[in-house]
This record gives C-alpha cells, sequence and structure tokens, in this order.
C-alpha cells in the first residue's frame, strides 16, 4: 500500500481535497451576482472573469470548455452556474458539460429570474441547501494515486531554479512514481529544453507532440517579437539572466523544466482538457501564472505547488497554492505568505532531497486538509482563463 | 541561518553528474570553496572571481568538452578551463539559440 490522504470521494470516482461549492458566472455580465451569491453563503467560492461573450472560434471554444472543467473539479461538492441569458457561451450549456461529474448542480439565469435582486436571491437558496448537503460528506482515506499536482513558478529569481524547483521535482517524482499525477507548463519558459523533454516521453507520439507544441510556442513569440515595438526584447534568454549565472538558454529553461523532476511525460494536454492517463503530463500553456494555474485546476488538479524566489501572495479559488521559496531573505520577508523554506538548502541547513521529502509531505497534509497561507488570507487572484489572439 | 555560514565559501552541485557547481557566496581567488552534494562535501580551489549563483569548474574541462547542470548539457566549452575557474558565456557555448537567442 503506496501512501494515503484523507479526501472526499465524489460519484463520478475523483477526490477532491476540499469540499467547496462553486458560483461559477457563464460570462462577465453575471460576475456580480454570482459574487454576491458567494458572498452570502460561507464554504463557496467565485470565479470572477471577463469572458463569455463576443468571443469567437478558438478562443470562445477554450473559454467554454475551461470553465466546464473548472466546475467538474473534484474540490468542488457541487456547483451553481450563474448566467446572463442573451451571452454567446450559454449558461445550460455550461451546466450540460459539468453534467458527467454527477455533482450537485443548478442554474441561475438572471434574465429569467426577472433582475438580479431575484437572481441573487434564488442562487442564494440553492448555494445554502448545497453547502448543506456538502457538509454532510466525511473525508475518508485515498490513495495517493488519486492526487493531481499543478506545478507553477512566478516571481521568480536565481533560488528558484536552483533550489526550489529541483526540490519540487523531487516530490513530484515521489508522487508519480506512486501513480499519482503533475502537470507541467509554462511552455514559454522550456524553449531549449525541448530536447530533453521529448527523450523523458513514454513513445515517439508524445514526443512529437511534445516538440510540436513547443515549437509553435515558439513560432508564436518570434511572431509578436518581430510585430511589436518590442523586437528588442529576446524571447528566448535576457540580459539579467546572463548577469545572474546563466550561460544559454537551455540552462535558463532547465531551471524551469526541473519543476517535473525526472518523470516520464505520459502526455500533452492541450488547455481545457483533462488527461486521460495519470502520470505526468504537459500542458499548453503560455507562462502567465493565472493562466497556467486555471489551465492545470480545469485539467483536474486539487494542489498547485507555487515555487517563487522573489515572493508572490496570489492564491486559487477553492484550490490550495503551496507556496515555496528558494530564497531565504524572502521566506523571512514573506512569512505570512509562503509555506515552505526552500532557502533552506541555500544556509545549508537542508539538502535538496530533505526540502523535496518536506514539500511532499506538505502536499499530503494539505490534500488531507491542511490549509495554506494563500487560502487563509483569501487570496484567490489567480483563475485568469488563456486567450487566443 | 548559521552564525558561520556567512564567512563560509560554498557552492552546490545539483545532479551527480554535473562537472561544475552553483556558487552559493561570492567567490574570490585563492578561496577555499566548500562543494556541496546530496549527502557528501568536498572542496575546491577558486581561481579567479565568481559571483553568487555563477558556475565553477569542478574538474579540468577541455576544448569542446559538454558542461554538466541539473544531468543535462548546458552547452559546450570553447576553450580549455582548469578545475576552480569560472564558467559563463566567455569559455562557453550552445548552439541553441545562437541565432536569435
Amino acid at each position: 500500500m503506496g501512501d494515503t490522504f484523507m479526501g472526499y470521494r465524489r460519484k463520478d470516482g475523483k477526490v477532491g481535497v476540499r469540499n467547496l461549492i462553486a458560483v461559477i458566472p457563464s460570462v462577465f455580465c453575471s460576475g456580480k451576482v454570482a459574487e454576491r451569491i458567494a458572498y452570502q453563503v460561507p464554504g463557496t467560492v467565485y470565479f470572477r472573469h471577463p469572458v463569455g461573450c463576443s468571443q469567437v472560434g478558438e478562443d470562445l471554444e477554450i473559454t467554454a470548455k475551461t470553465l466546464i472543467q473548472i466546475g467538474k473539479n473534484p474540490n468542488f461538492a457541487g456547483v451553481v452556474v450563474v448566467g446572463l441569458g442573451c451571452e454567446r457561451f450559454s449558461p445550460y450549456e455550461m451546466a450540460e458539460g459539468i453534467t458527467g461529474s454527477q455533482k450537485m448542480l443548478e442554474t441561475v439565469v438572471i434574465q429569467e429570474e426577472g433582475d438580479s435582486l431575484e437572481a441573487i436571491q434564488r442562487g442564494t437558496k440553492i448555494a445554502r441547501e448545497m453547502q448543506q448537503l456538502a457538509s454532510r460528506q466525511q473525508r475518508e482515506e485515498c490513495d495517493v494515486s488519486e492526487l493531481m499536482i499543478g506545478l507553477n513558478c512566478g516571481g521568480s529569481d536565481m533560488t528558484s531554479g536552483l533550489f526550489a524547483n529541483p526540490a519540487l521535482g523531487i516530490a513530484s517524482d515521489k508522487l508519480v512514481a506512486q501513480g499519482g499525477s503533475s502537470i507541467l507548463s509554462e511552455i514559454t519558459e522550456l524553449l531549449g529544453t525541448e530536447h530533453i523533454l521529448a527523450r523523458r516521453a513514454v513513445n515517439e507520439s508524445v514526443a512529437q507532440d511534445i516538440m510540436g507544441t513547443i515549437e509553435r510556442m515558439e513560432q508564436r513569440l518570434l511572431r509578436q517579437t518581430q510585430e511589436s515595438s518590442n523586437s528588442s526584447r529576446n524571447h528566448l534568454i535576457s540580459t539579467g539572466n546572463y548577469a545572474g549565472g546563466l550561460s544559454s538558454v537551455v540552462e535558463k529553461s532547465l531551471g524551469s523544466m526541473k519543476k517535473s523532476g525526472n518523470a516520464p511525460f505520459s502526455g500533452v494536454i492541450k488547455y481545457g482538457e483533462e488527461p486521460v492517463t495519470k502520470g505526468l503530463h504537459l500542458l499548453d500553456s503560455p507562462g502567465h501564472d493565472g493562466e497556467v494555474t486555471t489551465g492545470q485546476v480545469a485539467a483536474g488538479a486539487q494542489i498547485i505547488v507555487f515555487p517563487t524566489g522573489r515572493g508572490t501572495p496570489t492564491g486559487f479559488p477553492g484550490v490550495p497554492v503551496i507556496k515555496v521559496t528558494g530564497n531565504p531573505k524572502t521566506y523571512l520577508r514573506m512569512k505570512e505568505n509562503i509555506d515552505i523554506n526552500a532557502g533552506k538548502i541555500l544556509t545549508g541547513e537542508s539538502t535538496l532531497e530533505q526540502t523535496g521529502e518536506e514539500i511532499y509531505q506538505e502536499i499530503l497534509e494539505v490534500a488531507s486538509g491542511k490549509t495554506v497561507k494563500a487560502e487563509i488570507l483569501g487570496h484567490d487572484e489567480q483563475f485568469c482563463i488563456t486567450r487566443v489572439p | 541561518m548559521k552564525e558561520v555560514m556567512a564567512k563560509e565559501k560554498a557552492a552546490i552541485v545539483i545532479d551527480q553528474k554535473d562537472n561544475i557547481a552553483v556558487a552559493l557566496t561570492d567567490l574570490t581567488k585563492g578561496d577555499d570553496c566548500e562543494v556541496r552534494s546530496n549527502d557528501t562535501i568536498t572542496s575546491v580551489q577558486v581561481e579567479e572571481s565568481i559571483p553568487f549563483g555563477h558556475k565553477i569548474a569542478l574538474q579540468r574541462l577541455e576544448k569542446n568538452e559538454i558542461v554538466y547542470k541539473y544531468g543535462e548539457e548546458i552547452g559546450k566549452m570553447k576553450e580549455a578551463a582548469e578545475i576552480g575557474s569560472w564558467i559563463h558565456t566567455h569559455n562557453m557555448y550552445c548552439d541553441r539559440g545562437l541565432k536569435n537567442g
């Protein structure tokens, strides 16, 4: 028997590490009504976003798929979809997409209720009832293979690539070795390591998928830097990187890539989709912290582990974000925001292996209910769906 | 942070395959630098000034020899370098990104 944690088993077989009700607007127009509903009922979270209408093509598809997938995340026992009534992405289509998860699900549409006050009133009653039903569910012992973590670093400094990311890689490897799942993204930060990532693919088809995903991102960056007034800003490596001791783009990107340890890649997933197998996956996403973690939660991640060198306080609605810093000064300065001090590797008080184990144990504890600092302080800024230009 | 640490000169090896270590303090010529690996500590004599975060050679590196960090190739040597030398863009190159990086 491998390691276990105490989680909430859902009807579709997935396991949540939190037991919340998600209030999700299908369009930005219903954002305030969703916020008011969530405000009135403890145990709910809501998802502010600026999209859901006046979009077309792939851009609209990604918004639609992502909102549905957020609703399906097992950290949520129930979902209240809040729509306006005339938007391009119908709230009923969104609810239909979430149905497969067999969780509590209701749709409130402002134009059908009458006005925003009536929509808030009905939504509040629904959320109250769902929260009470959810509160009766107990945590039960679950195998660690039910866990999926998202890997994302932000506000990086040179300690990220040296200590926090490699230590997280050790924790990720440990989870994946026991049948769990882990997601690496930030394709913009992986340019130059495509041959190494491809070598770690489970088969030739996945290897080609990895190469193609990174190549497409590089072409997109090249187009953007050629056409904009910022063409002098290099998309691969900056002068600051060189000054910090990095001598090549491969060395820079390895620092980011090592969050994923050395485990084999089971597959590549598109934004707004979830993997069909367990194990380590690459998610096609640009490097924006919020876009990355939103894609990872949409893929089913119940926990995010977030190395930060300079220190950032952000969190995700309903999903614990474990902050790790490799900079001992940042830990001292931002103690109320950072959960793990990987800066102990720099000061000689810990090794990469020991800190990797510490991160792994923290993942299990957080999965069993321990709150992280971003959750306690109410940080929820990271929900942000990527757009296709 | 232990009091003694501020005085010590140290570098860390990230992967056992690496032939460089990363300076954890600013290093100067003549320093006796502690080299930390996961469970072993060795030392190397510093040959020139190496800033915090930069790389120090753990062995003599020949021209075109592969430089390993994270257990992976990060580039090759433009010229040979002695143990204890600073390894950076002046003596290391990488084909990837040469044209636009």
